[in-house]
């Protein structure tokens, strides 16, 4: 049962790093524009560089 | 997409519903907003967006594609104004918003604190759950206790954030001497920690902590659905409002116009109300000539006379020419707004209404509280064993808790609001399908509902060419209305203008010229020389030589109002006609629509009261109207409906909105709402049927935590599924 003691930290961390994930996603703004943001993803204005 | 305008509500969350005047005494930028109703895709957003940066003074422009709006960052002496005509060049149909009515919904802070909830309560249960399968399949001595112990530490401090929306409702009704659902939950949730803490500390075999995490996430989830569809019922009717920009032209000393907004015009201001404006305030007349449609205040289609010396109201529409008021009365004091006061008196008698939710919550919170306390009672009696007959009714208490209950109504609303809202009906109000669905009565408003409110060439062939062809000379030489109507009408039959010379339109009378040395005049009844007085709109045409010629018009009908009023009658429901118009108007409509029933120039007291009579009488009524005399009407009706091209004051009264110009869907929506509110019932038949299965074994205490978070599961899933046929 050793195997426990890891596995069980790695559960929790690994759904803390979804939860702290999503809030993080919820904080900045990213569910505010859905159907604009599917649509974003075929233009080719920012490919090279991020948006300065 | 909220950041043009998230500075403006982050600094203070108290200042989110009124727009901060310090953003108006210093601005260092203006936060612009632009209505694209008909952007669609990738090419809109870059074609739009690039076009808006490259406008000198835009900071930062970006179009949000759900909600159909470019939210501008720009210099503060730039316009939303000046950038339609941006947005029209690219070949976008563009109309500016109020910034300061949309700041409301630019962040939805309750929705983002319930998605917040939900995922923690979501991805603790997860954890938790985890833990728990490994016990029911078979962990035993220190790993479960370990397992038990290592899920109080994550449900603990979830179930506290997570569930605050429940105590606080649950507190509040227990405040006011009140039960409602959120008592039996938070008591369920309670119980289950307690129990299953105890439990833990004594090396127990159940423990209920995943079911108070599952239980916790399946409610907010409704709540969720709930909030969301409430607020995007919202955010589409403050964009409505948005649309009418409230500003005026004063004149000042010097006698220039300046714009302002509506909310600073005084007493004794002088304001210029060009063609096609609506009046801000109520006032005099002190200069000027034009026509005044007043079909949004009572309903009347015929245009009246406005000169100087002549009172008007807040709302009425300028037709011809510019005019000048002294305002006599300003914001609150309009007739506009007095008008609105009925709304509120009348409103009280909705507020009566019981949602199916509520009756159910009032049978149920008892009925569960009396059945766990029972069951606790009678095993103390038995076994004299406080920790058994304490566990059995915590599983009495989480099993028959509403899950489903809870799922069932928001579940259903939400696929049914989804579907009228794609098919163009915005439902504002939240038990508005369930009392759309009781509807056995339709009484209609007839002007700019039933009818679009634009006039219509009736007697075209009673013309001869030359006439016409002369009518459309004179016709073009006019916005109003009826001279567009007309030359549309003349155009349409393939007539050309005959050349005349000298035209020019006279404010409030019409329009004259000279042809082959003939004063030709094309206007109003009195200033032609006509004699014959008619009911219907008529204009008529002086051709310099004897008698005029008249030139009458119906209003048009509204696309799709003869299919819905025939679906409503169909369905079985009596529809019927009230307005404002004169009779002989009134009677024609009813008799195209095969409406039996109507009543003309019924003053807005008078509508009420006919809704009022036949609410007595025992009929549910359905009150589809759009003008400020239908607003207590719609307000005193158990369900009402208004177009979009509705007063603000008739939007606010009503339950739901109608989007397009099309009265179609109004039939459609009566069939939805039903279907809606038998899924409904459905739903808590399926949640019932579950309880009478689980119910029994808790209290046997046979129910394991393993059963409990089947039969939650099970039932919040089937009736979900269940709401989703509807879409």
């Amino acid at each position: 049962m050793t195997v426990l003691s890891y596995l069980i930290p790695i559960s929790l961390i690994l759904g803390g790093a979804g939860l702290i994930g999503f809030i993080y996603t919820v904080r900045s703004d990213q569910y505010d524009d859905p159907e604009g943001d599917a649509r974003r993803i075929l233009s080719d204005e920012w490919d090279d560089h991020p948006k300065p | 997409m909220t950041a043009p305008l998230r500075h403006q509500t982050a600094v203070c969350p108290g200042c989110v519903a009124a727009p901060s005047e310090a953003v108006d005494t210093a601005p260092t930028e203006a936060r612009l907003a632009i209505s694209l109703p008909t952007i669609h895709c990738q090419a809109c957003i870059s074609a739009v967006e690039r076009g808006l940066n490259a406008v000198p003074g835009v900071r930062d422009a970006r179009v949000n594609l759900t909600l159909k709006r470019a939210l501008v960052e720009a210099d503060p002496d730039l316009r939303a104004v000046d950038l339609v005509p941006v947005c029209e060049a690219l070949g976008y149909e563009a109309h500016e918003l109020d910034a300061a009515a949309l700041s409301a919904t630019a962040t939805d802070r309750a929705g983002r604190d319930l998605l917040l909830r939900l995922a923690v309560a979501g991805f603790a249960s997860m954890n938790v759950m985890l833990l728990s399968i490994s016990v029911w399949s078979g962990a035993s001595d220190a790993t479960r206790d370990m397992f038990h112990w290592i899920s109080a530490a994550i449900t603990f401090p979830a179930v506290i954030y997570a569930g605050q929306p429940f105590y606080r409702n649950a507190w509040a009704a227990l405040k006011a001497g009140r039960l409602n659902m959120d008592v039996p939950i938070v008591l369920a949730l309670l119980l289950a920690l307690v129990t299953s803490l105890w439990e833990t500390s004594l090396s127990g075999e159940h423990a209920y902590f995943d079911a108070a995490l599952t239980l916790t996430f399946f409610l907010l989830a409704g709540r969720y659905l709930d909030h969301r569809t409430r607020a995007a019922a919202r955010s589409a009717a403050e964009e409505l409002a948005a649309l009418e920009v409230p500003r005026a032209w004063r004149l000042d000393a010097q006698g220039q116009e300046v714009e302002v907004s509506v909310a600073d015009l005084k007493i004794g201001d002088l304001i210029r109300v060009r063609p096609g404006g609506r009046m801000p305030v109520d006032g005099e007349i002190v200069e000027g000539r034009s026509e005044l449609d007043r079909s949004l205040l009572t309903g009347e289609t015929l245009p009246v006379l406005a000169e100087p010396g002549r009172q008007v109201s807040a709302g009425e529409v300028n037709l011809t020419g510019p005019l000048t008021l002294r305002a006599t009365a300003v914001g609150e004091e309009t007739s506009l707004h007095r008008m609105a006061d009925l709304v509120a008196i009348a409103e009280s008698g909705r507020s009566r209404y019981t949602s199916l939710a509520d009756s159910a919550a009032k049978l149920y919170a008892p009925g569960v509280h009396i059945l766990s306390a029972l069951a606790f009672v009678g095993w103390y009696l038995y076994t004299f064993d406080l920790r058994t007959a304490l566990n059995i009714a915590a599983a009495v208490l989480i099993i028959t808790c509403p899950c489903a209950l809870g799922l069932a109504v928001p579940a259903v609303t939400t696929a049914a609001s989804g579907r009228l809202f794609r098919a163009g009906l915005l439902v504002k109000h939240a038990t508005a399908l369930e009392r759309l669905a009781e509807v056995d009565t339709v009484v209609f408003d007839k002007t700019g509902t039933l009818t679009a409110g634009t006039p219509e060439v009736v007697n075209l062939e009673d013309l001869s060419r030359e006439q016409l062809s002369l009518a459309l000379a004179l016709a073009e030489g006019s916005a109003h209305p009826l001279a567009q109507s007309l030359s549309r009408a003349a155009r349409a039959a393939g007539v050309t203008p005959v050349a005349v010379t000298d035209l020019r339109e006279v404010p409030g009378y019409g329009t004259e010229a000279r042809l082959a040395g003939r004063q030709v005049r094309l206007g109003r009844g009195a200033w032609v020389g006509a004699t014959a007085s008619t009911t219907q709109t008529t204009t008529w045409l002086d051709l310099g030589e004897g008698a005029p010629v008249a030139i009458r018009f119906a209003d048009s009908l509204r696309p799709g109002a003869a299919a819905a009023v025939s679906a409503l009658r169909d369905a079985g429901k009596d529809v019927r006609l009230v307005s404002g118009d004169a009779p002989a108007a009134v009677e024609d409509l009813a008799q195209r629509l095969g409406i039996r029933t109507w009543v003309a120039e019924a003053l807005p007291e008078q509508k009420a009261t006919y809704v009022q009579d036949l609410t007595q009488a025992g009929h549910k009524v359905l009150m589809v109207g759009d003008g400020l005399n239908d607003t207590a009407a719609l307000a005193g009706a158990h369900v009402s409906i208004s177009p979009a091209s509705a007063l603000d004051a008739a939007r606010v009264a009503s339950d739901i909105v109608l989007l397009g110009q099309d009265l179609a869907p109004i039939a459609e929506a009566c069939g939805v709402a039903r279907r809606a509110t038998r899924r409904i019932r459905e739903n808590f038949r399926i949640a019932t049927i579950y309880n009478i299965i689980a119910v029994p074994l808790a209290i046997a205490g046979l129910a394991t935590p393993l059963i409990a978070a089947l039969a939650m599961s099970t039932s919040s899933i089937t009736v979900s599924l269940n709401a989703l046929r509807l879409r």
